[in-house]
């Protein structure tokens, strides 16, 4: 079959990954789109492996670790959306905006 | 245009439908739900390049594991069970953009370098359990066990930060 | 002994210093160091006098090299002859019976200590300008009396008269001071060298040089000296107390200007120009405050206004070659201006006020202030045998032997003028002494103590006494004063005697006359409307705030406004601009993690495209 399609496809995926994670709301749909760009990379790597026809399969065992890596990630990610949600009452990541920088107060002072 | 380009396009199609309707879908247990389709598809698609224990993997853990552990993440965090109107976020022009552009860059990328590819399945080894087990555990026994101390560690982490404080 | 001259300055100077860290320390008060220094210059000037007598020409110089600058080596040191003992000796009298007075006049005031140094290092400084050798060291001199003078006037600095006039004296003088800088740059330039002595010797050619350099060295003769038009400044100067308008504004600061006229005046008898123009200078000053005197009420003021007509006299006698003359008027004029000061400063201790309408009757309760005063006063006239008449006969003759457009012009403003001054002063002495007492019936009207009477009568002495030196032979002022080649000998003739009598008994008479008819009434109020331009000293002061002061506040003001708005709203715009831009920034920033994620993804993007269209070219 043609590599290019293959190839093709997990590109898309990967596309659509990105746009999940960048515009879903909710903690664990972002999550999901993650889940979608890690799937992505993994039918790369398979198609690769099947075109080089890699006596090692080394293209398919590291798809194997990535699914691990995937679910360790998950596992943990999931464990600290939890635990800001007992924090904070919310799932969404646009309310968490702890990071922003503020502007300084500006304070009344006796000056000039 | 052989049997195995067929079937791995209707399949491709299902797997990016199914993607598409993950990131849009306005339920979260709906995108979870699609989120499995999307995998059952890719595990076809596995199964078309003789990746067989990677299909099966796939299956397992993913749509098994992953998937079901979302659903619980959403029951946890009191998901909204109906239709919800602000489940994407008003970054969604930005982030439509980026995906296309993404989407667009790669796939010229991969379809200018690749065009006359041609993966011979017929004559390729295939992936089952035997082959990938040898490989694995002759080959790649150190990243096994890495993975396996990774998978410690983000269990501990994961009791760790859920843990309520007595 | 001459060689001892450097001790005349370096005395008082040492007297001001002790006084200023150690006055409150030493037994006695702050008044000892004072007293002691101005005491032992006093006896080391009479030496000095002594040991010049007879041979008033012959000069004793001793200079130490100091340092080089430019080609040359500035030397200091000082240079000693008829000329400089005289003054000197004049000098010193005035400071130490200022002193003594102010022991009395002072006491009470809390910053009296400070007063007395600043005096002490004001009669050191003017010491300095009378010895100095070298031009430089005049000119140090000269500063430091401009100085003093804003330091002391300001005394009573609580006080917004005080403060202002400190100001107006120490801005005026400056314009003055500055042509004077450069005046002795040139003239020093132009005669190879900056001692005093080389520049007499041989000023250098003749020439357009040499005649800017006096004119310029005029400017500051016309700043120190308060001729018109820099004369606005001593009137006000009366804010300071008496005793110092007694030293500073009638006998010594202002007399500096002309002593340096007459110590250079070789220079000036080569450049005939710049004599002509102390001339016609001395001319319209000699007249134009004699008649505002007469219309001022302020007692002060009267004397100040008095002073700037006076020192016109001695400019004017300068300038048509009558130096011995004009250096004769500012010994007499020190000796009865002061007694006039000082007395002035006797009645208004006494009676609390300045203005003359407030006064009167003042000679049965102060008979030594009013007898003191009188002989001041008839001196001031020109009354013989008083020693303002001889001095101002010697000026007046001197003007007529000149003749020409010069010397005629000065001989008729200079009779015009002893006119106004006796009314002015006639008109002075029946407003404050004669009469009923026109004041608050609560004062108590009493004579002032021993301390401030004792200098009264010494200078009435010395108002008489000085009188004499007019005699030829023996007693001839030519035993002290050397005058130099082309300038006229005192010389005073019966005539002119009789003729400027005969004017000063006409006027005193008719202002009696005036004042009889009705005596609690202002004589001069029989000018009229003509009293108002007087009264405002013809609007010069009024001139100046208009054309110079008012426009030079609106510059600084502008200057103010171009700073505040302009530069230093730069500098805080510069630093709110850049607060601005990191505030623009700072909402890159807003806590949104998927809006970083956006950026970041199509950053990369961007890169990636732009790489690879670059690459693929």
């Amino acid at each position: 079959m043609h590599l290019s399609m293959a190839l093709l496809l997990s590109a898309l995926l990967f596309g659509v990954g990105v746009y999940g994670v960048l515009a879903r709301r909710n903690a664990i749909a972002l999550l999901m789109a993650v889940e979608l760009m890690l799937n992505a990379a993994n039918l790369d790597l398979v198609a690769f492996d099947a075109w080089f026809k890699d006596t090692l399969h080394a293209g398919q065992v590291f798809a194997l670790f990535v699914v691990v890596v995937a679910a360790a990630e998950v596992g943990v990610g999931l464990a600290i959306v939890l635990a800001v949600f007992r924090l904070r009452e919310t799932v969404a990541v646009d309310e968490l905006r702890q990071l922003a920088d503020v502007d300084p107060v500006v304070r009344v002072d006796a000056d000039s | 245009m052989t049997l195995a380009d067929v079937v791995f396009g209707l399949l491709g199609i299902v797997c990016l439908a199914a993607a598409i309707l993950v990131v849009t879908a306005r339920h979260v247990i709906h995108a979870a739900l699609w989120l499995v389709v999307c995998f059952g598809a890719l595990a076809g698609c596995y199964l078309v390049l003789t990746a067989e224990l990677v299909a099966w993997v796939q299956v397992l853990i993913y749509i098994g594991a992953v998937v079901v552990l979302m659903l619980f993440g959403a029951m946890l965090t009191r998901a909204p069970v109906g239709a919800v109107q602000e489940l994407d976020s008003g970054n969604r022009p930005v982030a439509a953009v980026a995906g296309l552009a993404t989407a667009g860059v790669l796939g010229t990328l991969v379809v200018a370098a690749f065009r006359g590819a041609y993966v011979d399945i017929h004559h390729t080894s295939i992936g089952d359990g035997k082959v990938i087990g040898t490989s694995l555990f002759r080959f790649f026994v150190l990243p096994f066990e890495v993975a396996s101390v990774l998978l410690l560690a983000a269990l501990v982490g994961a009791i760790v930060l859920t843990r309520r404080e007595a | 002994m001459t060689h001892a001259a450097w001790l005349l300055p370096a005395l008082p100077a040492l007297a001001a210093v002790l006084g200023l860290f150690a006055g409150t320390r030493v037994a006695g008060g702050p008044a000892v160091p004072a007293l002691a220094g101005t005491g032992v210059a006093f006896v080391v000037s009479l030496l000095l006098l002594g040991a010049v007598e007879g041979s008033p020409a012959t000069v004793h110089e001793s200079a130490v090299a100091w340092t080089p600058i430019g080609g040359q080596t500035l030397h200091v040191g000082t240079r000693v002859d008829g000329l400089v003992a005289v003054v000197a000796v004049m000098v010193c009298v005035v400071a130490l019976l200022v002193q003594v007075y102010s022991t009395a006049y002072m006491a009470g005031d809390p910053r009296y200590s400070v007063y007395a140094a600043e005096v002490s290092l004001f009669t050191a400084a003017m010491l300095l300008v009378v010895v100095a050798s070298n031009l430089f060291e005049l000119l140090v001199g000269w500063e430091l009396m401009g100085l003093c003078s804003y330091l002391l006037v300001g005394h009573y600095w609580q006080t917004e008269g005080a403060r202002a006039a400190a100001v107006k004296a120490f801005v005026t003088t400056r314009f003055g001071d500055a042509a004077f800088l450069i005046g002795i740059f040139v003239v020093g330039g132009h005669a190879g060298s900056f001692e005093i002595g080389d520049v007499v010797r041989s000023p250098g050619s003749h020439g357009a040089v040499l005649t800017a350099g006096a004119v310029l060295l005029l400017g500051g003769v016309i700043g120190k000296s308060a001729q018109f038009p820099l004369h606005v400044w001593l009137p006000d100067a009366m804010a300071g107390p008496t005793p110092i308008s007694a030293l500073i504004h009638a006998a010594t600061m202002v007399a500096a200007g002309i002593f340096v006229v007459a110590r250079l005046y070789p220079v000036f008898l080569a450049a005939p120009v710049a004599l002509t123009v102390l001339g016609i200078i001395a001319c319209i000053t000699m007249l134009g405050a004699a008649l505002v005197a007469l219309a001022e009420d302020d007692l002060k003021r009267v004397l100040a206004w008095s002073t700037v007509s006076q020192l016109a006299y001695m400019a004017a006698g300068l300038a048509v070659r009558g130096w011995t003359a004009g250096i004769y008027h500012l010994l007499t004029h020190a000796a009865f201006k002061a007694l006039l000061f000082l007395a002035a400063g006797s009645v208004l201790r006494t009676v609390g006020t300045n203005l003359m309408s407030e006064m009167g009757g003042l000679r049965r309760a102060m008979p030594v202030t009013f007898v003191t005063a009188l002989v001041g006063a008839a001196a001031l006239a020109g009354l013989p045998p008083f020693a303002g008449a001889f001095s101002k006969d010697g000026i007046l003759d001197a003007a007529h032997e000149r003749g020409g457009a010069l010397g005629t012009a000065v001989y008729a403003v200079g009779l015009a003028t002893v006119l106004v001054t006796a009314a002015y002063v006639t008109r002075m002495v029946v407003r404050t002494f004669l009469g009923d007492y026109r004041g608050n019936a609560q004062t108590r009207l009493h004579e002032s103590p021993l301390v401030m009477t004792a200098p009264l009568v010494l200078l009435a002495t010395a108002a008489v006494g000085l009188g004499l030196p007019v005699l030829p032979d023996g007693w001839g002022v030519a035993r002290w004063l050397d005058a130099p080649l082309g300038t006229t000998e005192l010389h005073v003739a019966a005539g002119g005697v009789a003729l400027s009598t005969g004017l000063v008994l006409l006027a005193g008479a008719a202002v009696y006359a005036l004042w009889r008819r009705n005596p609690a009434a202002d004589p001069v109020a029989v000018l009229g409307r003509a009293r108002r331009p007087l009264a405002a000293a013809f609007g010069v002061d009024a001139f100046y705030d208009r054309a110079i002061v008012r426009p030079l506040h609106a510059l600084a003001r502008g200057v103010l406004r171009v700073d505040d708005g302009g530069l230093d709203a730069a500098v805080e715009g510069s630093g709110a601009t850049a607060s601005g831009l990191g505030g623009g920034l700072r909402r890159l920033q807003n806590g949104n993690v998927q809006a970083y994620a956006s950026g970041l993804v199509i950053a990369v993007l961007a890169l990636v495209i732009g790489v690879s269209l670059a690459v693929a070219r």
